[in-house]
């Protein structure tokens, strides 16, 4: 029975790759790098390029049709973002990326509500763009940063965290999924755990970077505060992220670039501050780049999440069956729930070497500290291969990845 | 035959890039072109190896903050000349493989340090005997970067950032 079902969803999503023209224009391009960025179906090129055709014009400015057009458009994306996620409209202010996303709650939350004495909790797996922030406000106002470890397995260690989130605990800023070894968090246990222990102010980030790109996901049902997501790993352009926020912080909260659009009114002594969410989105934001992600969005919507993380789920299985077959090969961490992403290491072939030998078979993976540096060195690693898997990725690419690794082991045999 | 060793630094002697080992179907260009056998035997029998702690070592240390290769060089400098040299590091086959070629060619006084410094990235390549991707140029170039570090500091001036 499973394996009908399983055979059903390879079958749904195999003309997928043809929707995307980057395939169409390198031929036998086997790419397994999709947590660093995703590919583009040609919806999402046509939207941008179709706003530019016979759109284009400046948002919440012009009195013309046409920007009254675009600034449809525009604030359509916001709404469908918001539907996605299941927050309202307020509640989704477009970034340039999730690193920024997350810099914006450092600089207008966590600047104006950490002090001395208090804590941010983050844990150990996360990217540097959840990672350095908290490390660098700890740093400017004199409070602590705790992280949450791993177990042997890398799955994130629950009980730590309630251990270290206290009645000083501010922030506590932890990713969905782990970019770098593929460990599902339960980031919902995370967020009551700190709204019931952390301090009453205590607010819940989430990097769901690696999550909202392959995985429904319902932001109130987290019970998270901010949640920050970037639209090129979900199939969107590049140059757009999203972040989400309570309202209710989000309407506390001071802004975070000044300038135009961002503001109420402005006199010589004083300005007051637009509506949510354009309080945050000062200057001309990335119009062409929120279309395209709507229509990212849509397409996603239009296979539909769930069969997309199934086939992700049932590549991940093929491909860790498979990659155990391989001598030499450790698979990193071995975690509960696991999402399309999975790192290893080869005896005597550091990934950099391997990833240039696959390179030269045209496939395309990731080598490195995935910008996980204190992780890698937790792990006692200075780097891994990661292969990761969206949509467009078919077991087909597992078996040639494998077979070239094989030929790769020759050459430093 | 190791090829590096003829080729002498700023003479691009391509022809006498030594034959690969065969790599089957990597029909690519990069990696066939990457790793060749010297280049393989460097990496698995580095020659220099280790470290030096005398009074008169001079040790620098870098990474390669996008894929974490390491580098430790250690160095005697006697009358403007290497007189030893030693290096440790972690890393691919590129960075490892490099180290242990430029302290073969560069030690035992064979170069004045003035001229390592003026060293060029198309000088190691050719040292190398290889064609080196974009992406793994950086990784080609630590090893001689933190030479030159040391060099610099031993004389009292500033690095040129350009190189």
């Amino acid at each position: 029975m499973i394996m009908k079902q399983n055979k059903q969803s390879t079958k749904i999503l195999a003309n997928v790759k043809s929707d995307f023209p980057l395939f169409a224009n390198n031929q036998n391009l086997v790419y397994l790098d999709s947590a660093a960025t995703s590919q583009k179906p040609q919806s999402v090129i046509n939207a941008e390029s179709e706003f530019y055709k016979t759109t284009n014009a400046n948002v919440h400015r012009g009195i013309y049709k046409l920007s009254a057009q675009a600034t449809e458009l525009y604030e359509q994306a916001h709404a469908k973002v918001a539907q996605f996620v299941n927050a309202s409209k307020e509640e989704i202010i477009f970034t340039r990326n999730a690193t920024e996303a997350i810099n914006l709650v450092m600089y207008s939350y966590g600047m104006h509500n950490v002090n001395k004495g208090d804590n941010i909790v983050i844990s150990i797996l996360e990217h540097h763009s959840n990672f350095v922030p908290w490390q660098q406000l700890c740093k400017a106002k004199g409070a602590e940063l705790r992280v949450i470890a791993i177990d042997k397995n890398c799955n994130l260690d629950i009980n730590h965290a309630k251990s270290l989130i206290d009645d000083k605990t501010k922030v506590v800023a932890v990713t969905h999924i782990s970019n770098a070894l593929g460990t599902i968090v339960d980031v919902k246990t995370i967020a009551n755990i700190t709204h019931k222990q952390g301090a009453t102010d205590a607010v819940v980030v989430i990097d769901a970077s690696q999550s909202v790109p392959h995985m429904s996901i319902d932001f109130k049902q987290l019970n998270a505060d901010f949640m920050a997501f970037s639209s090129h790993k979900m199939l969107g352009p590049t140059g757009i992220g999203v972040l989400v926020g309570k309202k209710q912080l989000l309407k506390n909260m001071h802004p975070f670039l000044y300038g135009g659009d961002m503001i109420r009114s402005v006199s010589i002594e004083n300005t007051t501050w637009n509506d949510l969410p354009w309080k945050f989105e000062a200057g001309t934001p990335n119009i062409a780049g929120a279309i395209g992600l709507s229509v990212a969005i849509d397409y996603l919507k239009t296979i539909g999440m769930k069969k997309i993380q199934s086939h992700e789920q049932e590549l991940t299985t093929y491909a860790l069956k498979e990659l155990a077959k391989i001598s030499g090969l450790t698979i990193i961490g071995n975690p509960t729930h696991r999402a399309g992403i999975i790192s290893f290491t080869i005896d005597g072939m550091h990934p950099h070497d391997l990833a240039s030998l696959l390179d030269s078979e045209n496939i395309c993976i990731r080598a490195g500290h995935h910008c996980c540096q204190p992780l890698m060195k937790q792990l006692n690693l200075t780097a891994t291969a990661r292969i990761s898997f969206h949509v467009y990725n078919t077991k087909e690419d597992i078996d040639k990845i494998c077979a070239a690794m094989k030929k790769a082991q020759q050459v430093f045999a | 035959m190791r090829c590096h060793e003829e080729s002498a630094a700023g003479v691009r002697m391509k022809s006498q890039i030594p034959n690969s080992k065969n790599i089957g179907t990597f029909d690519g260009v990069s990696a066939d072109q990457m790793y060749r056998e010297h280049i393989l035997d460097h990496y698995k029998n580095p020659r220099n190896h280790g470290t030096l702690a005398t009074k008169n070592t001079l040790h620098m240390h870098d990474v390669n903050p996008l894929c974490g290769d390491e580098i430790d060089m250690y160095v005697e400098i006697k009358n403007n000349k290497i007189s030893e040299i030693k290096f440790s590091g972690k890393g691919c086959a590129i960075s490892q493989s490099s180290a242990s070629i430029l302290t073969e060619e560069i030690k035992n006084g064979k170069k004045d340090v003035t001229d390592i410094t003026k060293l060029s990235r198309e000088d190691l390549q050719d040292l190398l005997g290889i064609n080196i991707t974009a992406m793994r140029v950086k990784c080609m170039m630590l090893p001689l970067k933190v030479i030159k570090m040391i060099i610099y500091k031993h004389l009292g001036k500033e690095p040129n950032t350009e190189e």
